[in-house]
């Protein structure tokens, strides 16, 4: 008799400590916890998206249309602006130096690809910014 | 008291009944909140990404997007470039990746043999080793095709870590626990693409949904000579690269 009463209570106390210890939801999707995929995906965003550019700066987005930086998108060469896309009147990005930037992808080097535009910027400009001839949104020079 | 048998059932029974009851209010007290984006469908996506190692010029914005994205520590990568020079021994390139290519490739090779720059990230594979070896169910496959982990269930035993054979992850020492690319789970189920394809100013990597039939991936896939890194691993990765050279590892 006893021990029938203290197997009851050893299941009933399994089973309590099994609901508290496992995880809500549990195996819904596999052998996991569900609420990580929520907690994961309520992180912030620090790269706004092209799109979130263009709605104010039309402009801009137009004048890179036409030229061969058409598919590069805004914040690979003006950093992550998320910030800016929310608050756009207290939080305003730096413009980047282009002395430093264009040469990020277009100093030369054996392994780029032949088809890339490459230049060795100590002969091509002398340290000089690159904005001096090339407008950034549209390179070509009188383009 | 004397107690009957019957007694004693009749008490042990409605003591589990009631228990259960009070243990199924509590798991719907434990349900918690409903979910971060509610018109996302986790069902209806198959997450993957297209490499084009022709189109890459090693710059490390891809780099150092995912870090300011993803605040990863200085020295740690979710993604890297390296770069191959393959001389005349095809099995033994020379490979470098200095700071992962965060900050460029200085100009190394004069000679005229085949150097190229080929970009790495987690595979998302979908029979993924890290998976399997995990013993707390702390990294796993979302329904939607994407490998992450459970930051407060990993304990930070590196199994996983060893398990990757494309070494993909580390040991995060912020948090003591295995981190890796989530092919920016937070970016991609809010219609965004991840902050690597984003900064990439040459399009070399593209995020694509193998569920959705307008993708272009598909047309991708059937055009063109795709391979992924180390199939005779079975893992299925689901980082396609574009007329990957032989002498990649």
């Amino acid at each position: 008799m006893r021990v029938l009463l203290l197997l009851s209570l050893g299941v009933v106390v399994f089973l309590l400590v099994r609901r508290v210890v496992i995880p809500a939801n549990f195996g819904k999707y596999g052998h996991f916890r569900p609420a990580a995929m929520d907690e994961i995906r309520s992180r912030a965003i620090k790269f706004a998206g092209n799109q979130a550019c263009e709605a104010c700066h039309s402009d801009e987005a137009e004048v890179k249309s036409r030229g061969k930086h058409a598919n590069v998108s805004c914040e690979a060469c003006h950093g992550p602006l998320a910030r800016h896309a929310e608050d756009p009147t207290s939080i305003v990005p730096n413009l980047p130096d282009t002395a430093v930037l264009c040469a990020r992808c277009h100093e030369a080097n054996q392994a780029k690809p032949k088809t890339f535009p490459q230049v060795a910027t100590k002969d091509h400009s002398n340290g000089e910014a690159c904005k001096t001839c090339h407008k950034p949104h549209n390179p070509q020079i009188g383009g | 008291m004397e107690m009957t048998r019957r007694d004693l059932l009749k008490k042990s029974g409605k003591f589990i009944l009631l228990t259960s009851a009070a243990a199924a209010a509590w798991e719907y007290v434990l349900a918690g909140k409903a979910e971060a984006s509610p018109n996302y469908d986790v069902t209806k996506h198959w997450w993957a990404m297209v490499i084009d190692p022709e189109k890459c010029i090693g710059c490390g914005n891809c780099v150092r997007a995912c870090e300011a994205e993803n605040d990863v520590p200085a020295g740690y990568f979710r993604t890297w470039i390296e770069r191959y020079h393959v001389g005349e021994d095809l099995d033994h390139p020379q490979v470098d990746s200095p700071n992962g290519g965060h900050d460029g490739f200085p100009e190394k090779f004069k000679d005229s043999a085949k150097t190229f720059f080929i970009p790495k990230l987690c595979n998302h594979c979908a029979d993924s080793p890290c998976v399997q070896v995990c013993p707390v169910g702390a990294t796993f496959v979302t329904p939607d095709g994407v490998v992450l982990v459970d930051q407060k269930y990993c304990l930070g035993c590196r199994y996983c870590i060893q398990a990757c054979p494309y070494g993909c992850r580390f040991l995060n020492p912020k948090t003591n626990t295995a981190d890796k690319c989530t092919l920016c789970y937070h970016r991609i189920t809010q219609g965004l693409t991840t902050a690597c394809a984003e900064a990439c100013p040459t399009q070399a990597r593209v995020l694509a949904d193998l569920k959705n039939p307008k993708d272009p991936i598909h047309e991708f896939l059937r055009t063109h000579s795709v391979q992924v890194l180390k199939p005779q691993m079975a893992t299925h990765a689901k980082v396609y690269y574009k007329n990957l050279d032989g002498s990649v590892r």
